[in-house]
C-alpha cells in the first residue's frame, strides 16, 4: 500500500536521509527504531512533506509521488491521505478538544457542523475522553492530550498514520493510556508508521521493525528476530545500550 | 481656587463630543488594523519589495510626530491635488500612525504561534491559507490584543490633536469654551474628565474582550 523507493534529504550540507526504501501493507504496523539523530523523524516528516525530500519515489494507494518535485495538489492529497501524531502533541491552541477532531472535518472534508461534531463526539469517546469535549488543550494533561491528537489524525479517515515520537514528551505514568490507544488502533487494523523509543511497546505492538542509523536502513524484520537476534551487529550495540 | 460649578455646568456641553472622538478613534484604527496586518504579512513572507516597502512605511511613520503627519495629510497633499475632507484626512493621518505600530505588534505575534500549529494543520490535509485563517492569525490575534487595546487608548488620546485641522471635537469644544469666560483651568479639566470617560469604557471593553476570548495558556 505505500511503497517508498530510494529516499533521499539531506538538510544544507548533512545528509540525513540516505536511500530510505520502505513497502508497508494495508494494516500492518511498521515500528521504526534508531538513534537519535538516525533520521527516523525525517523520514516520517518526508512522506507527508513537512520536510521537502530531495528525490526519490513514493506510492500511496493509487497515488504516486516523485519526490523530486513539488507538485502542490499531490502534496496536499498525500496530506489528506496520511495524519500525523506528534510528540508535542501540536493540538491547535486556539480550539477545544472536540473542536481540533472536527476542524478538519468541516475544513478539509467540507462536513456540516452537525455531522461533524457527531463524528467527533464518537472519536472522543474512543479515546477516553468523551467528558473532555469542551476543553481548552492547556487545560489537559500530557496523555489526554496526545489521545486527542490521535483521535483529531483518525477524524479523517486516513490510509496511514505516521507516530512522530507519541510518548517521548510524556510523563512515565502517562504513557500507557497513549500506547493503550495505539495498540487498540493495531488490532483495528490500521495501517502505521511509528517511531519510538518504548522498546516493549515496539516488540507488542509491531508486524515489522526497522532499524535506521545513519540515513539508512540497517535491518527490518519481526520484532522477535529482532530483538533477540539481530543479523547486524550495530543492531545490536543499538539495542544492548537502550535495553540495559 | 477651582470652581467646581464651572465643571459641572461645562460637563454636558463637552460630554456629546466624545462621540466625535470614539467614530474618529474607531475608523482610524480599522484602517490601521487593516494596513498594520498588510504590512506585518508582507514583512513576515519577507515578500520582495512590498517587504523594504513595509519597513520604510514602518521608519517614517515611528520616527516623526503624529502632528506632522496631520498637516502633511490636511494641508500638505492638496498641494499636489490629493484633498481630504477634515474627517477624511483625521481618519487617513490617524490610521495611517496606527497602522505602523499594529504592523510590528502583528509581525511579532504572527512570529510568536508555534510553528508545530502549522505543521499540524497542514498534516490533517488544510491548506496554507486555511491553517493561516483558522488556526495562526486567530492564536497570534489573541497575543497581539492586550497591545492593540494600548494602542487603541493612545489613540483616543492622539485623536485630541485632530483640533488643529479644524474638527470638531472634544479638545476643539473645550478651547472654544474656556477662550469664551477665561476659565482655563475648569475648562481643560472637564477635557480631561471626558478623556477619562472614554477610556474607562474602552478599558473595560477591552478586559471583557480579552476574557471571552481566554483559551488557557501553557
Amino acid at each position: 500500500m505505500l511503497e517508498i523507493k530510494d529516499l533521499h534529504k539531506s538538510f544544507s550540507d548533512l545528509k540525513v536521509l540516505e536511500g530510505i526504501d520502505l513497502n508497508m501493507d494495508r494494516g500492518e504496523v511498521v515500528v521504526v527504531i534508531g538513534p537519535s539523530g538516525s533520521g527516523k523523524s525525517t523520514l516520517l516528516r518526508c512522506i507527508n512533506y513537512l520536510e521537502t525530500p530531495n528525490s526519490g519515489q513514493l506510492q500511496l494507494g493509487s497515488l504516486e509521488v516523485n519526490l523530486e518535485e513539488q507538485d502542490k495538489e499531490k502534496i496536499h492529497q498525500l496530506r489528506q491521505k496520511t495524519a500525523m501524531v506528534f510528540q508535542n502533541y501540536n493540538l491547535f491552541k486556539n480550539k477545544t478538544a472536540l473542536e481540533n477532531i472536527t476542524e478538519a472535518l468541516k475544513v478539509v472534508k467540507k462536513m456540516d457542523s452537525k455531522q461533524a461534531e457527531k463524528a467527533g463526539y464518537q472519536l472522543l469517546s474512543k479515546v477516553g475522553l468523551e467528558d473532555k469535549a469542551d476543553v481548552y488543550p492547556a487545560s489537559l494533561s500530557g496523555g489526554q492530550k496526545q489521545r486527542v491528537g490521535i483521535a483529531r489524525a483518525l477524524a479523517t479517515n486516513p490510509d496511514l498514520m505516521l507516530f512522530d515520537e507519541p510518548t517521548s514528551a510524556l510523563d512515565p505514568e502517562l504513557i500507557g493510556e497513549v500506547l493503550n490507544v495505539i495498540k487498540d488502533l493495531a488490532q483495528e487494523g490500521m495501517t502505521m508508521l511509528i517511531v519510538t523509543h518504548e522498546m516493549d511497546f515496539a516488540h507488542d505492538v509491531a508486524d515489522r521493525i526497522i532499524f535506521i542509523d545513519q540515513g539508512r536502513i540497517i535491518e527490518s524484520d519481526t520484532p522477535q528476530n529482532i530483538f533477540s537476534n539481530p543479523n547486524h551487529s550495530r543492531t545490536n550495540e543499538f539495542l544492548s545500550r537502550i535495553i540495559s | 481656587m477651582i470652581n467646581f460649578e464651572v465643571i459641572i455646568n461645562k460637563l454636558p456641553l463637552v460630554l456629546p463630543l466624545a462621540w466625535v472622538t470614539v467614530k474618529i478613534a474607531l475608523i482610524s484604527m480599522a484602517i490601521g488594523m487593516t494596513l498594520g496586518l498588510i504590512t506585518a504579512l508582507f514583512r513576515f513572507y519577507k515578500l520582495p519589495v512590498f517587504n523594504k516597502l513595509s519597513e520604510l512605511y514602518v521608519f517614517l511613520v515611528r520616527g516623526t510626530p503624529l502632528l506632522v503627519q496631520i498637516y502633511i495629510v490636511y494641508f500638505g497633499l492638496p498641494r499636489i491635488g490629493i484633498e481630504f475632507n477634515a474627517f477624511s484626512s483625521a481618519y487617513l493621518a490617524l490610521g495611517i500612525n496606527t497602522g505602523a505600530y499594529l504592523s510590528e505588534v502583528f509581525r511579532g505575534a504572527i512570529k510568536s504561534v508555534d510553528k508545530g500549529q502549522l505543521e499540524a494543520a497542514l498534516s490533517v490535509g488544510m491548506t496554507y491559507w486555511q491553517a493561516m485563517k483558522r488556526i495562526i492569525l486567530p492564536q497570534a490575534f489573541l497575543v497581539a490584543l492586550p497591545t492593540m487595546g494600548n494602542t487603541f487608548i493612545n489613540l483616543i488620546k492622539n485623536t485630541s490633536l485632530v483640533f488643529v485641522i479644524s474638527i470638531e471635537e472634544i479638545m476643539a469644544k473645550t478651547k472654544k469654551l474656556a477662550a469664551l469666560h477665561g476659565n482655563y483651568l475648569e475648562m481643560y479639566i472637564t477635557a480631561a474628565i471626558v478623556y477619562l470617560i472614554v477610556f474607562f469604557v474602552a478599558y473595560q471593553l477591552q478586559n471583557l474582550l480579552e476574557q471571552n476570548l481566554e483559551t488557557g495558556s501553557d
